[in-house]
């Protein structure tokens, strides 16, 4: 996850290896609008997703949330330690707390995602 | 226009989350409400609920008042230092608010809810026509909950000698004035505890200094899952005007005895109580979730009886699982509640689901 992040409006980042995977998260922003997380449903790997369509749900005390994915591809992995530890995504959204790895069947998607600039305007 | 408790500071210094509550701008959490949660059901927190009204009740005919006002029978307030919790009626038998009444040594103390203040101020002169009393709120008070099986402990810590013997010894639903502080043994989290009602410019010297204790703040949303978790009704949800106190879990708010105590509401009740008996008024009972996901205020719930609805849900960070709070037809036995899964079973138990950090239905 050395790569650069870029973040899509609806709060979810992305972070792409030199393999075309992709690691999909939701933002430290999200995290605290959130409160604390208390189930995370995954996606299933193997599972085909497209960009914007609907892949998991972060539920904390608060309310559910729907999370979007935001590029388009197969998901090879998902971060299965959330089921016993669903609070790492406010303890680190960026990093713990990930959500999915996707292989990634549009790199042009990247394209029109938000750099970090971009998306702390979208926050204020 | 937005208030600020005398503790506004206090909470951003203590890294407060700041929403708005009825007009006020309040804490909802600290940083994690879950954290929250724990400290109090396991050490001690301090809630501000300044926001809450105070409205003292003095005059010859106080006590008359109060027993026209209220379901709850004051005359059982014996002698000063006694409180109860109860609810108050309109003529059509739905709860105005609910609410403690405390009796000091001269006079009455009632604490109201802060969102119902307003209605709540006008329906008390409404009913006091008549009546030789006055009501006076007292803004310039600050309101302390301290919580957790810790608590009284370390707020004992800090007051003077000659206090601690009194309010360590104060049992539940005792209160007691020294000079300008007033404390008592209530509370909304289901733990052991004290309210601590002192001028509010004394309130952030001591703020401090419960904090130092080791006390921790505490912000709304960990107020609400304790009282959720304690089966405690939040007004304006798990009940409202339209709502007999009836089909809300409050029947033991109310006394019937003696049956010429004339309290606002007692006809329309009276006739609740009937449609009770007969098998016609839903009731307020307590959910269990023990799948993942969370139930949430407004979902309904299908049961073999009819349908009914959640008053209240969240997640019990005691329990591990989703509670809640929901209103439901009479003898209803099998539950279900449509969450993304489908419909999904929830669990029918008693509206009281922890208590003094212990899991207490079946």
């Amino acid at each position: 996850m050395s790569k650069p992040f870029r973040y899509a409006k609806s709060h979810e980042w992305v972070s792409v290896d030199e393999s075309g995977v992709a690691t999909v998260g939701i933002s430290d922003f999200a995290q605290s609008a959130l409160g604390d997380v208390v189930f995370v449903d995954l996606p299933a790997v193997g599972a085909t997703v497209a960009a914007s369509a609907e892949v998991a749900v972060v539920e904390s005390v608060k309310a559910a949330s729907d999370i979007y994915s935001p590029v388009s591809g197969e998901i090879v992995e998902i971060n299965t330690e959330l089921q016993s530890a669903p609070d790492l995504i406010n303890s680190s959204p960026s990093e713990g707390g990930w959500l999915y790895r996707i292989k990634l069947s549009n790199l042009a998607e990247l394209d029109g995602l938000l750099d970090e600039e971009a998306y702390a305007a979208v926050c204020a | 226009m937005s208030k600020r408790t005398a503790l506004y500071q206090k909470h951003l210094d203590a890294g407060g989350k700041i929403v708005d509550f009825a007009g006020w701008e309040m804490p909802i959490n600290y940083g994690s409400q879950l954290g929250e949660h724990k400290q109090v059901r396991e050490h001690a927190g301090v809630f501000d609920v300044s926001h809450m009204t105070i409205v003292d009740i003095t005059g010859a005919d106080a006590l008359a008042y109060l027993r026209k006002l209220v379901t709850n029978d004051v005359a059982k307030l014996d002698v000063p230092g006694r409180a109860l919790y109860t609810g108050m009626l309109n003529e059509s038998g739905g709860v105005v608010d609910d609410l403690i009444v405390y009796r000091l040594q001269e006079h009455y103390r009632l604490v109201v809810n802060c969102a119902t203040r307003d209605k709540d101020i006008a329906w008390l002169a409404k009913v006091a026509k008549g009546f030789a009393v006055s009501l006076t709120e007292r803004p310039e008070l600050a309101i302390l909950a301290v919580h957790g099986p810790e608590a009284i402990e370390r707020v004992c810590s800090l007051l003077p000698a000659e206090w601690v013997t009194v309010v360590s010894a104060l049992g539940n639903f005792r209160c007691v004035e020294l000079k300008d502080w007033f404390i008592a043994r209530t509370g909304y989290t289901g733990e052991k505890g004290l309210e601590l009602m002192l001028p509010a410019t004394l309130a952030p010297a001591f703020w401090d200094q419960l904090l130092a204790a080791g006390v921790l703040p505490i912000g709304l949303g960990a107020r609400d899952t304790l009282r959720l978790e304690a089966g405690m009704n939040l007004y304006g949800h798990d009940m409202d005007e339209s709502i007999s106190p009836l089909a809300a879990n409050m029947e033991q708010t109310i006394s019937w005895l003696p049956p010429e105590r004339d309290f606002v509401g007692r006809a329309a009740v009276t006739l609740h109580k009937q449609q009770q008996l007969e098998g016609n008024l839903p009731i307020l009972t307590g959910l269990v979730l023990e799948s993942r996901g969370v139930l949430r205020e407004g979902q309904k719930v299908i049961t073999d009886k009819g349908d009914g609805i959640i008053t209240s849900g969240s997640f019990s960070p005691t329990l591990n699982c989703s509670i809640a709070l929901a209103r439901v037809p009479v003898q209803s036995s099998v539950c279900h509640v449509e969450l993304r899964g489908g419909m999904t079973p929830v669990r029918l138990v008693k509206p009281n689901f922890v208590r003094f950090g212990k899991k207490v239905f079946e």
